[in-house]
């Protein structure tokens, strides 16, 4: 047990590196300053709080949900309703208060949180996913039950652009947008930063490991589970607030299954053990889906292979592969890695360029046959229906996939042995 | 009356069908404790390999090509589902349940976009053979297709096989010696890992012949896995967790509660005005007294489950509270 008191009064390097956050976001859209990088960046900061809340019930409070999306969709259409009432007159304000109306989106998401988190908390684990699924179709079926308040397919579409220009902030420009967003999403992340050091969090993590143990020490783990929802439940709703100014639509897709498994995928491959792993999650799930969606249809594909690999070989994420690195590195041992590290990347890049020739070229025959089977594949120019480029895509998917396979046996030696001799040392240095 | 037994024999067709989802799907949540995310995935692929199967073979003999897809399309799905379990989920088995979960997940995933790679986005015209596709009867003017009968003769005889498979043969009896104590199976020299990966084989050939039935009958088509995915999900709460029995009364239960619904264009306004209330647009709530039973099919389910949640929390037949 530790029993060592520390005497900290300022955290010197907790305030260097939210700091450096807060200047991050700051100067970002000035470096990519092009139309989509703001784009871009703003949907990476509403992803970011969306992913953060998600991670406070999973991560944090071990509870794997398939319908999150429902708190940041119904956030996100009271937000947008707010936000006509402002631009109809139906609620006067005197100057813009549009920064407050993702509030609106959260308070909402809360009540929200309450309302169903009563029904799906009373159980945990594998029931909870299965209950969570439900009620996010519910929710979604509902939804397009009701076309006065949901707006049916069309959605609910508004314009920010509502009330008095504040120093002249109208928030018409997107730059505008970035900054409102970047706010937002500094002030959640410290907020829930925060959260995972009270109480609350501390014992949402107990009833994570060993709920029965939580239970004897005197705290009832289904209203633990409950209220770290409805927490979690207004921060999503937040970010169903800054989408709704975001993008001025809201649609019945907000609440869907496929949101709520986007950002159960964006969590989960960045690192759901460490409160920064969400954050590099939702920069590359928001990378995938809107950037790499311009290139190719089948991004879906690339990003459900990414997540299974990440689920298979490396279950802690994104953040948990850069620290157990910085672990090796720091015992100086990264030098026996380099080479296979080396390998396992140019057979992985073969391997890839493998599954992308008979992905794209499978895809462009099935879907755009009309236009002809000539399709650009890595800026050349090929037939996609002729058998020499097939005999070449598959030629260079076996060999990819083999020579990764021995690679990935040699690195899998090499990086077990490293790790077991880190350990060793440290039980030296420990005196055992 | 004609509408109450039309209604009747394709709500029992329907749930039969759920019920062939729900059990492989029961069966191996029970047996490996593994929420399989992409089984109706596997029951979309065995509606696709069903109609592959069947134009090809089509060309070659006319008329044999279902019924050859019937038998084989199923063994495909099952023999897939073995290699899913012994190349990924035995690898992730040994980080927990909630890893398997996801990787199932991912799974459905990659299977929805892999059809659409192979079969395009559009629904592919499988269709019910010329042999079952007259009706099997008339009920006053309607017509009950024949069709219907046979997924539900279908639907029965797998439900016997699988009772006698698990009472009366060997594997059987191992499979379920195997779910309630898998260690001491395993020292009385039984190879439990390939037990579970025979009954993910297995439970995903159920899902398969689920496809190969269910995929003419209604349309096949790449959302076909995520419209049926969430209704078996609810099934198995509903039921109760791990219990076949229960899993057969919510199949049916469901699936007769939407096909009533769908038909029945009552809505509270009705009941409201009868009683002497006057309900105009302008009345608070409008919108919720006038929607119809029809409308709010989709989400009676779902209602059944939140309901059964809050009454009883461990489903209908289940035994543990989850």
């Amino acid at each position: 047990m530790e029993t060592t008191i520390r005497f900290a009064p300022i955290d010197v390097g907790r305030w260097f590196v939210w700091g450096a956050t807060a200047l991050l976001f700051a100067v970002l859209p000035l470096v990519f300053s092009s139309g989509f990088a703001i784009t871009l960046l703003s949907q990476m900061g509403i992803m970011v709080i969306f992913a953060l809340s998600y991670n406070m019930i999973f991560g944090q409070g071990g509870m794997l949900s398939f319908g999150h999306a429902v708190y940041s969709g119904l956030g996100a259409f009271f937000a947008i309703h707010a936000l006509n009432w402002i631009g109809s007159g139906q609620l006067w304000l005197p100057v813009s208060l549009v920064p407050l109306v993702p509030l609106v989106g959260g308070v909402f998401g809360a009540v929200f949180g309450v309302v169903f988190g009563y029904v799906t908390t009373k159980k945990a684990g594998t029931p909870f996913a299965m209950i969570t699924l439900g009620i996010g179709e519910m929710v979604f079926s509902a939804s397009l039950m009701f076309p006065a308040f949901f707006g049916g397919e069309g959605g609910i579409s508004s314009n920010r652009v509502v009330g008095e220009p504040f120093l002249g902030i109208t928030f018409g420009p997107g730059l505008q947008v970035y900054y409102l967003i970047a706010a937002w999403c500094f002030a959640c992340m410290v907020a829930m930063f925060a959260f995972t050091h009270t109480p609350l969090g501390r014992i949402a993590n107990a009833v994570r490991d060993n709920p029965e143990r939580a239970e004897f020490i005197g705290y009832n783990p289904q209203r633990v589970r409950f209220f770290v929802l409805v927490v979690s439940a207004f921060f999503a709703g937040i970010a169903g607030g800054l989408s709704a100014i975001n993008f001025e639509i809201v649609t019945a897709e907000n609440v869907s299954a496929i949101r709520s498994g986007g950002v159960l995928l964006a969590t989960f491959i960045g690192g759901t053990m460490f409160f920064f792993g969400p954050i590099l999650g939702a920069v590359v799930f928001v990378f995938f889906a809107v950037a790499l969606s311009d290139y190719t249809k089948a991004w879906q594909f690339y990003l459900g292979v990414f997540f299974v690999a990440m689920v298979m070989f490396a279950p802690g994420g994104v953040a948990s592969l850069i620290l157990t690195n910085l672990r090796v590195m720091k015992h100086r041992l990264f030098g026996r890695l380099r080479d296979p590290y080396a390998g396992v990347l140019l057979s992985g890049l073969v391997l890839l360029a493998g599954v992308v020739m008979v992905v794209e070229m499978s895809y462009h025959l099935t879907l755009n046959f009309a236009a002809g089977s000539r399709m650009r594949l890595f800026g050349f120019e090929v037939d996609s229906a002729a058998p020499g480029i097939w005999l070449l895509a598959l030629g260079v998917l076996a060999a990819g996939a083999l020579g990764f396979e021995v690679m990935r046996r040699r690195f899998a030696r090499e990086w077990g042995a490293v790790q077991a001799e880190i350990e060793e040392r440290s039980r030296r240095e420990a005196g055992v | 009356m004609e509408f109450f037994v039309i209604s009747l024999l394709n709500g029992i067709s329907y749930g039969l069908l759920l019920f062939m989802l729900a059990s492989g799907l029961t069966l191996i949540f029970s047996m490996m404790g593994v929420l399989n995310f992409a089984h109706a995935s596997f029951y979309m692929i065995g509606a696709y390999v069903a109609y592959q199967i069947s134009t090809w073979l089509d060309e070659l003999l006319p008329g044999t090509g279902y019924w050859i897809a019937l038998v084989v399309a199923p063994l495909v799905v099952g023999v897939l589902g073995a290699l899913v379990e012994r190349y990924g989920l035995r690898r992730v088995h040994k980080w927990g349940h909630v890893p398997e979960l996801l990787f199932t997940f991912g799974l459905s995933y990659i299977i929805v976009e892999l059809v659409q790679i192979i079969w395009g986005r559009a629904a592919v015209p499988y269709r019910v053979p010329p042999e079952l596709d007259g009706s099997l009867f008339t009920v006053y003017a309607t017509h009950f297709p024949a069709y219907r009968g046979f997924m539900m003769l279908v639907a029965a005889l797998m439900l016997l096989a699988i009772w006698l498979m698990f009472t009366r043969t060997r594997i059987g009896l191992v499979i379920q010696a195997a779910l309630a104590h898998p260690d001491t199976v395993e020292a009385l020299g039984h190879n439990v890992p390939r037990v579970f990966m025979l009954t993910f084989g297995g439970g995903t050939a159920l899902a398969g012949l689920a496809g190969v039935i269910g995929g003419n009958a209604y349309v096949t088509e790449p959302s076909m896995a995520a419209l049926v995915g969430s209704i078996i999900f609810v099934v198995v709460v509903v039921g109760g967790m791990g219990s076949l029995g229960g899993a057969f009364i919510a199949s049916l239960l469901i699936g007769l509660m939407q096909t009533f619904a769908i038909g029945i264009d009552w809505a509270p306004i009705a009941l409201l005005q009868s009683l002497g209330f006057e309900i105009v647009p302008a009345t608070p709530l409008y919108s919720l007294w006038s929607l119809k039973l029809s409308q709010v099919a989709p989400v009676l389910p779902y209602l059944l489950l939140v309901l059964i949640l809050v009454l009883r929390p461990k489903g209908l037949m289940g035994t543990r509270e989850g």
